[in-house]
């Protein structure tokens, strides 16, 4: 969902551009907030895995891909701020170094595949795990739902830059349609996808999944990890056991 | 419960899972047009797009210059891509990190989000 340079006119991508860099700067001093030692290098592991996954086009119909964008994923792994960043760089990397989105357009994919699918990806996956019970299956479910949400969101949010500032002339209603029809299609990968690896994780360190922390799946962490960011965990253990 | 992996075990292994895909099987992927593109064909205004200014660099496209070998360009764009962004992000969350003005190395302070159910 790479927006290029000119689908979008100059004056819309200028106004995400400068919304995008609120958003952003107010998630990274959210992120030195709330960042403790271990996820600095988990932030990092989560960046480049999505970086790599993004990579990975999956066909959704005839002549038409899809990829995983991340966003929710990241949040869920990390917390929606962290998450938020992490999708940023990719974003960044993406389009400095491989020219893919559009420089003019950083806001505008900022905005849409990391700050829009994050946050809303994540309220989407707290509303859900309220009303699923509290265990590590339920994770994995509104994990996958929240996030081919978070893709179908943020296809409409293309749809309503392009009604603002669209180039071409398309009919606004065909491309909400069609933006959100083959997005559907993106999402339900984006849901496998993302349940899947949430799962994984959840299954060899479910203490590392941000969204899933009041699960208390700290088991046997204590043997494991010398460092100091182990100790509270292990306490925690201890006292419950 | 299955007994957990140690920490550095895990982020080798992910980033190893990263590599791999990023080099084997990335070039695989459908290179049809993502759903994006495909609605701008169908609705036509894909002519509206313009030269990317990088579009010229070494690695643009997801291709290494001067690397031949199609399969072996995209790989290796991709995991000079997994590298370069594990070494800005972790790189951007030190520095946050340090001008959040966190220096105790605890799990879980006071001010982390741990147990709120406020979005952190």
């Amino acid at each position: 969902m790479h927006i290029p340079d000119g689908f979008i006119n100059g004056g819309v991508s200028a106004g995400a551009a400068v919304v995008a860099a609120g958003g952003l700067g107010a998630t990274l001093k959210r992120a030195g907030q709330v960042l403790d030692e271990r996820r600095v290098p988990l932030a990092g592991l989560a960046a480049a895995f999505i970086f790599a996954v993004q990579m990975l086009n999956f066909p959704v119909a005839s002549g038409t891909s899809g990829h995983l964008l991340g966003g929710a994923l990241a949040a869920i792994l990390l917390g929606p701020s962290v998450g938020a960043v992490c999708v940023s760089v990719v974003l960044l990397v993406q389009a400095l170094l491989f020219a893919d989105g559009g420089l003019s357009a950083l806001g505008l994919n900022i905005l849409n595949m990391a700050l829009i699918t994050a946050f809303a990806g994540y309220l989407a996956f707290v509303g859900l795990r309220r009303v699923l019970p509290a265990r590590p299956g339920s994770v994995v479910v509104a994990s996958g739902v929240a996030a081919g949400l978070s893709v179908v969101l943020s296809s409409v949010a293309f749809a309503a830059q392009y009604a603002i500032g669209g180039a071409g002339g398309a009919s606004v209603g065909t491309v909400f349609g069609a933006m959100v029809g083959v997005h559907v299609l993106i999402g339900i990968g984006e849901g496998i996808i993302t349940g899947l690896v949430v799962g994984a994780v959840l299954a060899s360190r479910p203490d590392l999944v941000f969204g899933a922390r009041d699960l208390d799946l700290v088991v046997g962490a204590r043997d494991l990890d010398q460092g100091p960011a182990a100790a509270p965990a292990a306490v925690r253990a201890e006292v419950r056991s | 419960m299955r007994r957990p992996v140690r920490f550095a075990v895990f982020l080798v292994a992910g980033l190893a899972l990263a590599a791999a895909l990023a080099f084997f099987v990335s070039p695989q992927a459908s290179g049809e047009p993502d759903g994006l593109n495909r609605v701008a064909i169908d609705a036509d205004f894909a002519d509206a797009e313009s030269d990317h200014a990088l579009a010229r660099t070494p690695t643009a496209g997801y291709g290494v210059e001067g690397v031949d070998d199609e399969r072996l360009s995209t790989g290796l764009a991709g995991v000079i891509g997994v590298a370069i962004t594990f070494a800005v992000a972790g790189g951007l969350m030190l520095v946050v990190r340090r001008a959040g003005g966190r220096s105790t190395t605890g799990g879980r302070s006071p001010g982390d989000a741990g147990h709120s159910a406020v979005p952190g």
